[in-house]
């Protein structure tokens, strides 16, 4: 299915990716031969045990840490630094509490003329569904809409590519469902490369056009699930269930 | 209910005064003065006006070792905090040096600034500035150092650089504690001018202190106090009003 509709070039080609961290109680090796695909546009889930390196390989990604050897390229090119056209979402919001909504958004477009940057910060703040709260402090929003400030912020710098580190692990399960739908609307409209690291394999399962699974440390991948689920999709479908429980398999969690 | 904290607070006054006034019934002046001859004695000095000089004279000398403390402190320490391998090297002697009292500093100041026409003044001005130094680098180096990584992550990810990510990020993060800092110093700072007061100047609450003891007036003596008391009140009131003005256009509510 996926090789009809949209588009398989690779975004990023991971190969052999190893990363070591050095600490006082030793060498650690978080990342053993990490070989993964991500295709443009395409929207990939990544699971696996707690402390496995999933943050870890997000990271190097997005050029916070850098590789112990491997590559990781992105259309081509080696990643070596952090880039504006791929944009890190936190779990906690890393919005600045200092800026009201409008600079937030803001913050990444670098200097322009006012006109330019209004017009731009308006659309976002329409996108995420905060008409009304461009003059608010993060103080004054509730979690969920602290994350939707994240977003527009992320996605106002245009990058091709969003990373999203348990985006929704702050929030509460109610909040969460909701951006869930959120998220994947706004990816239906912007149709950006998003990578999802997230320790709810319904959550992934939801989202993902693939799922790929890791293993524990040192953490390679184990496999890539593809999931062709129409969407919106039902966590009821038999199919849905099916591929939850195919993962959990890989995990090895024996469910009842 | 600020009626009612009010309220309280005068209990509180009003024991110690009773209290104060049991203690002290029936003594003369250059004994432990009373409350009441505290008030007459407060009234006498307001009245010759030397008083008033006496108020300008610390509050100045206050103003210009706390700013300068400040002007040094808080580059220095935003600085010792950004810079891991600076803040090895400085750090600890920063901190072995702030336990040293002030007032012990007095008889490097005198050799220092002696003979100069402000020599008094300026010596003053140094331990005012010592004792502010101290806790505004203290303050501003760990505000600096505790910045949230994901601050400065997320700033780097949309190509915030330089001076830019001073301005937008690391300023306002460390705002808070660093007003803190300030605040503490001005306290410090205002504890210390009396003590720096006592020796080698001819103006000042301080001397105030001083020259009414020499003169057995311990009426004048409990007068200065209560203005040193209220001058103290007065100035953290009023460093606590710009904190919370400063944080709250900001929007950073302080819970
Ligand atoms: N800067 C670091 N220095 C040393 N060890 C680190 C560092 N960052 C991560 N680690 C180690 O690497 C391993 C993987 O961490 P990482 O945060 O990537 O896991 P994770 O899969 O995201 O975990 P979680 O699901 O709990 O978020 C952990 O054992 C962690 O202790
Ligand atoms: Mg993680």
């Amino acid at each position: 299915m996926t090789e009809l509709g949209s588009d398989t070039r690779t975004k990023i080609a991971i190969r052999e990716v190893c990363k070591t961290f050095e600490t006082k109680k030793g060498r650690v090796v978080v990342l053993d031969q990490v070989d993964l695909d991500v295709r443009s546009g395409e929207f990939l889930a990544i699971v696996g045990p707690s402390g496995c390196g999933k943050s870890t390989l997000l990271n190097c990604m997005a050029g916070f840490e850098p590789i112990t050897s491997g590559s990781i390229r992105i259309d081509g090119v080696e990643v070596d630094a952090p880039s504006r056209k791929r944009v890190f979402v936190f779990q906690e919001p890393g919005i600045l509490p200092w800026f009201s909504v409008w600079d937030n958004i803001g913050f990444g477009l670098g200097k322009m003329p006012f006109e330019q940057k209004h017009e731009i910060v308006m659309r976002y703040i329409r996108l995420v569904g905060l008409d009304g709260f461009e003059k608010s402090f993060p103080s004054e929003l509730s979690g969920g809409m602290k994350q939707r400030v994240e977003f527009a912020r992320a996605l106002a710098v245009q990058p091709d590519v969003l990373y999203l580190d348990e985006p929704f692990g702050a929030l509460d399960a109610l909040t969460r469902l909701e951006m869930r739908a959120e998220i994947l609307r706004i990816w239906g409209e912007t149709r950006k490369t998003c990578i999802l690291v997230t320790h709810d394999v319904e959550e992934a399962v939801e989202l993902a056009d693939r799922v790929a699974v890791m293993t524990p440390r040192p953490a390679t991948v184990h496999s890539v699930l593809d999931n062709d689920l129409p969407r919106p999709r039902s966590a009821d479908q038999r199919e849905f269930r099916a591929l939850k429980d195919r993962v959990f398999e890989i995990l090895g969690v024996r469910r009842g | 209910m600020k009626l009612r904290s009010f309220l309280n607070a005068c209990l509180g006054f009003a024991a110690f005064v009773g209290l104060w006034q049991l203690a002290t019934h029936g003594n003369k002046v250059g004994d432990l003065p009373s409350p009441w001859m505290t008030a007459r004695g407060l009234g006498q000095v307001a009245a010759q006006g030397v008083l008033w000089q006496n108020i300008i004279a610390s509050v100045f000398r206050v103003a210009w070792g706390f700013s300068l403390a400040a002007a040094i402190g808080i580059p220095l320490g935003i600085a010792l905090g950004w810079y891991p391998r600076l803040r090895d090297v400085v750090n600890p002697l920063v901190q072995s040096l702030r336990p040293i009292s002030p007032i012990a500093w007095l008889p490097f100041a005198v050799i220092m600034f002696g003979g100069t026409a402000l020599s008094s003044d300026l010596s003053a001005i140094f331990l005012l500035f010592l004792s502010a130094f101290f806790p505004i680098v203290t303050a501003s180096t760990s505000a600096t150092a505790s910045i949230d990584q994901k601050y400065i992550r997320s700033a780097r990810n949309f190509g915030v650089e330089g001076f830019d990510l001073f301005r937008r990020v690391v300023l306002p993060a460390a705002l808070p504690q660093v007003l803190t800092g300030l605040r503490l110093a001005l306290g410090i700072a205002w504890v210390v001018v009396v003590a720096a007061e006592m020796l080698g100047v001819e103006t000042g609450l301080g001397y105030q202190v001083m020259d009414s003891r020499n003169a057995l007036r311990m009426d004048h003596v409990a007068a200065a106090m209560v203005v040193i008391a209220a001058i103290g009140l007065l100035l953290d009131t009023g460093m606590a009003r710009v904190e919370s003005t400063i944080l709250a256009r900001r929007g950073v509510r302080r819970g």
